[in-house]
């Protein structure tokens, strides 16, 4: 079956205000709202319309993390997902061990392509993708902006620091989504109580031999220096007088 | 971990990307680093005349092979870790190329991966922003034999001229894949200073209107040898190109004179300028979040304000 596979992150919602735990040991998350990744949400709309245009049977959305991302899954499974895997990880879940989970899934379910977000919002690694593809030793085109899809091959135009650079790749592959590939549609009521019903199967990481090494010690956590608060001046003039004043012009 | 350190570079065939003497800086702030700069290229003299020069380079490495030509992660990535054996510590920039390419060399070596390095405190304990730079965090990596990382390049002044260290041309034994093929890259080509090096950059929000509305802009600019950027609302809009994005997602910068048009100041534009000197923004509603960082701020109509800035200044 033509599927593709969609990793996913339960994240802090791109709303919220963060704030620094007191104790510096994380930010604050108790009574905080937590959504999809918004890059990992574009991902699964962009697998979503390459099924509805025929170019795939079966679309699969996939997280590595705690219980609590079940509510994720559900959102993914309302959006037009056929059906869900959880793989449970308590604590922090490192991009290798996503990526070395993720590629155990990618062997059982064998999607002729794989998309993800670029980067998660909360640590911001932007890892995972790059690393399922190194690990599978397949193409991978990162930042998509654009992406067609045939049968064995892809094109895919990336948002690069130069302008836009496109790539074709062959099937299978990895591709990373950025934020001008489509905008994700909403969720409607009834689509919620149908995804209630909708396959969703918890596996361990131990079921899928991948250990849970976390390498990296996260020592501290502190709020960023703040600027300090500037002066405001009435019209241009003045302006132009504040930047000889400070030697910028 | 060996104080043995990689560094690859980033250039376009002709000139070394200034990010790359940013990694440098950033590599030497271990102690007794020995820092090797690898160039991969069709034909990579050039670049490795400028690599050699940066100072605090020991060593450059040449690898030319015709399919290093353009600079596909899928094809860089194995000779990156056909390399890797000697280093302790492997380090790209922060840049789309670097931010593309460490993660699968990352991911080949089976090496954990810091990304956006903004300090190095030891050789064991690094910081790098989070939650688009709401937050700061400090990461212990003892125990780990070989590490990956990307660099914050906007948290590093570039290395000066020094050397010249030596070049070596490396041979790589490695299969390379021809699964991923380069096919175009599209740049609008502008005479303007290159808007992740310039030291001043002026930045034009939705408030613009239109991809019209930023010649303006664009007018000032030249007058003040500026470059151009523009926040995620005006390139979402068509205003302006995605390579002119500045912000979370876009080019991360930290130039002397940041010049905010139009813009609000979402949380996601001010991570990406939040390194630079001096901030103005002029914006009509003065509760704007960009007023919050602002060193300078000037409630306005951009449409009177910039001309008339732009006639003072002439």
């Amino acid at each position: 079956m033509k599927r593709i596979l969609v990793g996913i992150k339960r994240v802090v919602d791109y709303n919220v205000r963060i704030r620094v735990k007191p104790d510096n040991t994380g930010v604050v998350t108790d009574g905080v709202k937590m959504s999809v990744n918004p890059f990992d949400e574009i991902a699964l709309e962009e697998a979503l319309r390459i099924k509805e245009r025929g170019g795939a049977e079966e679309v699969v959305v996939a997280t590595v993390g705690p219980a609590e991302c079940q509510q994720q899954l559900r959102t993914a499974l309302a959006m037009g997902a056929d059906r869900a895997l959880h793989v449970v990880a308590d604590g922090i879940v490192e991009p290798l061990v996503a990526a070395r989970a993720l590629l155990k899934l990618v062997e059982r379910e064998q999607p002729l392509l794989v998309l993800l977000g670029k980067q998660a919002i909360d640590d911001d690694n932007g890892q995972t993708g790059q690393m399922l593809a190194a690990m599978w030793n397949r193409p991978q085109a990162t930042y998509a902006s654009k992406l067609e899809v045939t049968d064995t091959t892809a094109r895919v135009t990336r948002e690069v620091d130069a302008g836009l650079e496109t790539l074709d790749i062959d099937l299978p592959a990895v591709v990373t989504t950025d934020l001008r590939l489509n905008e994700p549609r909403y969720v409607k009521l009834p689509d919620i109580m149908k995804a209630k019903k909708k396959p969703l199967d918890t596996l361990s990481l131990a079921e899928l031999g991948v250990e849970p090494r976390q390498q990296l010690k996260l020592v501290r956590f502190e709020a960023p220096p703040q600027r300090q608060k500037g002066i405001r001046v009435k019209d241009a003039a003045e302006l132009v007088e504040a930047l000889k004043k400070k030697g910028l012009l | 971990m060996s104080t043995q350190i990689l560094i690859v570079a980033e250039h376009d065939g002709k000139t070394l990307n200034l990010s790359t003497a940013k990694c440098v800086t950033c590599a030497r702030g271990l102690a007794e680093a020995q820092v090797t700069v690898a160039v991969f290229a069709a034909s990579a003299a050039a670049v490795a005349e400028q690599a050699a020069k940066l100072t605090g380079v020991n060593r450059v490495l040449t690898i030319e092979n015709p399919a290093n030509e353009h600079a596909l992660a899928a094809v860089l990535a194995p000779q990156v870790a056909a390399l890797a054996a000697p280093f302790g510590l492997l380090l790209g920039p922060s840049t789309t190329f670097g931010k593309d390419l460490m993660a699968r060399v990352a991911g080949l070596l089976d090496a954990p991966q810091l990304s956006d390095i903004s300090a190095i405190e030891s050789a064991t304990r690094f910081r790098r922003p989070i939650f688009a730079g709401n937050a700061i965090l400090t990461v212990d990596t003892t125990g780990v034999a070989k590490l990956v990382g990307t660099v914050r390049t906007a948290s590093f002044e570039a290395a000066g001229a020094g050397g010249p260290a030596p070049i070596e041309k490396a041979a790589v034994e490695v299969a390379l894949p021809t699964h991923t093929r380069f096919v175009s890259v599209s740049a609008a080509k502008n005479d303007r200073p290159d808007l992740q090096t310039a030291a001043r950059v002026i930045s034009g929000g939705r408030a613009l209107g239109s991809a019209d509305g930023f010649k303006i802009l664009y007018s000032l600019a030249d007058k003040l040898k500026a470059a151009v950027g523009a926040s995620r609302a005006a390139v979402d809009a068509g205003y302006a190109p995605n390579e002119m994005q500045v912000g979370q997602t876009g080019k991360i910068i930290a130039p002397e004179l940041y010049v905010a048009i139009g813009i609000s100041g979402a949380i996601q534009h001010l991570t990406g300028i939040k390194d630079a000197r001096t901030i103005v923004a002029i914006n009509k509603d003065g509760e704007a979040p960009i007023f919050e960082v602002a060193d300078i701020g000037l409630v306005g109509d951009l449409f009177q304000v910039v001309p008339e800035i732009e006639r003072l200044i002439s």
